[in-house]
């Protein structure tokens, strides 16, 4: 066996208060592709970051073949011959994708002048091989997302790479561009280049990684030799912990169909979505991050045009096109980033929890502040939020007080439907399990209550229905009583039950 | 036609419409409305505009290069009086008093060099400190203008040098001199974005900073030689400016910022950063100083020009901001 070209040593990366990464050590064979795994938020990305210079491990030692090294910065990392092939594009959409490809190094002639001349052959033979159909002069802005995917990928051939990582490649490709990119990792494989592959999608894991290594809440899980072992076997990997799969099949009575959703779509964010929910009952989407959920939401919420569909409130047709004619309706969002959409935090709690209605909040032409105090001490004492007092700044709370506010802002307004997004990010054990029980407590109140998570603990736990939903697509829609990890997490991979195949 | 083919035309293109635009009105209302008989579109008239576009324009150059870096400076009109007084006092000094007029190159250098370092100074800051750009410059916007009237007090900085005089007064192939540095400022800025590493990866930072990071761009020295640039360039236009009148008042270069800010958005260049040349930013010089010449000759109030330039700033801004709508899928805010 060769030398590993890549190796990890015991890395470990603390940001205050958190242990982002615990001990990760792993090793990457020259010709090997090496998947890497985890849920999301499991630190796989720190981890990255961590290998390309931007972050430097608090412990642990990096080694590029036999030489321990540290590293520096980006540069330093593509010098040594690691590259990375970053998943959110990392692309300047004015420039060329000459320009982008050789972004940081574009070659010199004398007095800084750029050689265009090489840049461009360099350019074209590189995107000769990728088989791509625009040329070194296109202004990547112009490309379709899956060719600004390829300029992406062509970055990894422009150096003598002695380990290339790719970030989730194939989350925007088509199949055939998906042929060209495992042509591509075929050939840099063959020239004894080491591959980490980090995906979410199990069918290409088993199609082309020789071993898997796999993360979770920031330690190492282990490794196994993709041969031998099954999807069955790595997902209990990733999910690891004794999970709390207790469900919550509703105790009482659901009401009539509060929210009905017929063929909504919106361009490319998601398709022909329909789904219901009744007074009375949770019902939780599920599936990776870009699988449309956040968008549906803000949909619903008013804050982006549908193409296509219709929105039925108690069976009636309605258009909402902003968030206060979504309010006025009877319809609130609990967002997914609470600081920064859900809570002025310099504001105090009283503040923020009536924000939405101080237009009807006035005696004269001040502020009725008594007012404003009985809505929040009816609000503290229904959600149980600890809190000093009114006067206490909303940033100054736990996490977990935050959220409540947040709830409790949208309740105050009296809504019918209530979509929370992420509910628990963030927040500590103690809180999620009170949060969540919180939700199922106002849905047995009545309200019709939507929870999007990419927790599958969290969706399992508080929904009565569970909708999974892949690339814009709701994939399959679960009964509490029905729905097991390994079919949920099939669903939002986008590989239907049994047959293995892509939907 | 692709989609977005007209809109890119029409955004590329438009800064040039507009000044056909200009020429054909005042060239039409002047016969109706000047007080004179010159027609508009004299040659005489044009080469005085080309040379009256000069002091805006060679400071608009820097500006296009720092706000397709994705900064501002605002503290270019009180570094364009430094650089002035620098240039008019040290003629005066006793150590040069021997150089004769060899005291000319030595005085352009020393105001160049002040010019050039006040930049370098907000570029410094602004990379070591992280603070924003434009609070930064607009400290030191106050605080450059404080150490002009510190030097003296309400008095003017005067120093006639004919020499000097006669070199700006000159023209050269029909173009006055201070023409040809607008021109020169303008080749190099535009080899200096469009043809070198420095330039492209300023475009780079703007457009996309983490790509830039990511790639291993150091984004830092980059923003500091734009600011050092810049600071060269309002220095550049005080000492071809200077050399002609002789006498700089402490007041003189304000609202400068303002008027070279609004010909680099007029010509193209996104206020955000990542896009826009130097060539859209001549036009956008050219169009405000063909508007301010043309309003006056058809006997306009010179307040006027100010309430119209105003109003064509935000029309072009509102037209660029609806031809570059993605759709609707966009989120609404």
């Amino acid at each position: 066996m060769s030398d590993p070209v890549l190796r990890l040593e015991n890395i470990v990366k603390t940001f205050p208060g958190v242990r982002a990464l615990d001990g990760v050590s792993f090793e990457v064979l020259p010709g090997e592709v090496h998947a890497l795994m985890g849920e999301n938020g499991a630190g796989k990305s720190t981890l990255m970051k961590v290998l390309g210079g931007i972050h430097q491990p608090t412990e642990g030692a990096i080694f590029v073949e036999d030489a321990q090294v540290v590293m520096s910065g980006p540069l330093e990392a593509k010098a040594k011959g690691i590259v990375f092939i970053h998943q959110e594009l990392s692309l300047a959409e004015e420039l060329s994708v000459a320009e982008n490809i050789y972004l940081g190094e574009l070659p010199r002639k004398r007095f800084g002048f750029v050689d265009w001349a090489t840049l461009a052959e360099r350019t074209n033979s590189i995107l000769k091989k990728l088989n791509v159909g625009f040329d070194a002069r296109t202004r990547v802005g112009d490309l379709s997302i899956a060719n600004q995917q390829m300029v992406e990928i062509a970055r990894a051939l422009t150096v003598d790479a002695k380990a290339v990582i790719f970030d989730e490649p194939t989350a925007s490709l088509t199949d055939a561009e998906k042929v060209v990119l495992f042509d591509v990792i075929a050939d840099l494989k063959a020239s004894g280049v080491g591959i980490i592959y980090i995906s979410h999608r199990m069918e290409e894991i088993f199609k082309i990684t020789d071993r898997i290594s796999i993360l979770r809440d920031g330690q190492y899980q282990g490794t196994v030799n993709t041969a031998e072992t099954t999807e069955e076997a790595v997902t209990q990997m990733m999910i690891g912990r004794k999970l709390d799969l207790s469900r919550n099949p509703s105790s009482h009575e659901l009401g009539e169909v509060s929210l009905k959703v017929r063929g909504l779509s919106c361009g490319r964010l998601y398709q022909d979505v329909d789904f219901e929910i009744r007074r009375g009952e949770v019902v939780g989407f599920y599936g990776l991050v870009g699988a449309g959920r956040t968008e549906i939401a803000e949909t619903l919420f008013g804050l982006r045009t549908p193409s296509a569909g219709q929105i039925l409130l108690n069976g009636e047709e309605v258009r909402i096109t902003s968030p206060s004619d979504a309010i006025a309706r009877g319809i609130s969002l609990v967002p997914e980033d609470r600081k920064g959409q859900g809570l002025v935090l310099g504001m105090n709690c009283r503040d923020n929890m009536t924000l939405p209605q101080v237009d009807d909040l006035t005696a004269g032409p001040f502020m009725a502040e008594g007012a404003e105090v009985a809505i929040f001490d009816q609000y503290r004492d229904r959600l149980d939020i600890r809190t000093p007092g009114w006067k206490q700044k909303v940033g100054n709370l736990s996490g977990g007080n935050q959220q409540k506010i947040v709830i409790g802002k949208w309740l105050s307004m009296h809504p019918e439907v209530l979509i929370v997004d992420e509910p628990t990010r963030g927040i500590d054990v103690g809180s999620k399990s009170e949060i969540h029980k919180l939700l199922r407590a106002l849905a047995a109140q009545g309200y019709a209550v939507m929870v999007i998570s990419s927790e599958m603990p969290e969706v399992l736990h508080v929904s009565d229905r569970i909708v999974a939903m892949y690339s814009g697509r709701i994939m399959r829609t679960f009964t509490s009583e029905e729905v097991t990890e390994d079919s949920l997490i099939q669903a939002i991979s986008g590989l239907a039950p049994g047959t293995g195949e892509v939907a | 036609m692709q989609p977005g083919t007209l809109s890119k035309a029409l955004k590329s293109g438009a800064i040039w419409g507009f000044i056909v635009l200009e020429l054909l009105f005042f060239s039409i209302a002047g016969e109706f409305l000047s007080i004179t008989d010159q027609a508009f579109m004299d040659v005489d008239n044009m080469l005085l505009l080309l040379k009256q576009s000069a002091p805006i324009g060679i400071i608009a150059m820097g500006m296009t290069i720092v706000m397709v870096n994705g900064n501002i400076d605002l503290s270019v009109g009180a570094t364009f009086a430094i650089a002035a007084i620098v240039l008019l006092d040290s003629m005066t000094w006793p150590i040069f008093a021997g150089l004769g007029d060899w005291v000319i190159p030595v005085a352009w250098l020393l105001a160049l060099a002040a010019g050039t370092l006040l930049g370098a100074l907000n570029g410094l800051i602004v990379w070591k400190t992280g603070v924003d750009a434009f609070i930064v410059t607009l400290g030191s916007m106050l605080g450059f203008r404080g150490i002009v009237f510190m030097f003296n007090g309400e008095n003017p900085t005067s120093h006639l040098n004919w020499t000097l005089v006669d070199f700006a007064e000159a023209e050269f192939l029909g173009l006055a001199t201070a023409t040809w540095f607008l021109l020169g400022a303008t080749l190099v800025i535009w080899l200096l974005m469009t043809r070198t590493v420095h330039g492209r990866n300023a475009y780079a930072i703007g457009d996309n900073r983490e790509a830039a990071v990511n790639a291993g761009i150091r984004v830092g020295p980059h923003m500091m030689i734009n600011f050092a640039i810049i600071g060269f360039l309002a220095a550049l236009s005080a000492v071809v400016f200077y050399s002609e009148s002789g006498s700089v008042n402490p007041n003189d270069g304000q609202l400068y910022e303002l008027w070279v800010i609004t010909a680099v958005v007029l010509g193209g260049t996104k206020i955000t950063g990542g896009a826009g040349s130097v060539i859209g930013t001549f036009g956008g010089v050219i169009a405000i100083q063909l508007l301010r010449k043309g309003l006056g000759y058809i006997g306009a109030d010179t307040s006027t020009v100010n309430l119209v330039i105003g109003l064509i700033l935000i029309a072009v801004l509102f037209l660029d901001k609806q031809l570059n709508v993605k759709g609707k899928e966009e989120l609404r805010v």
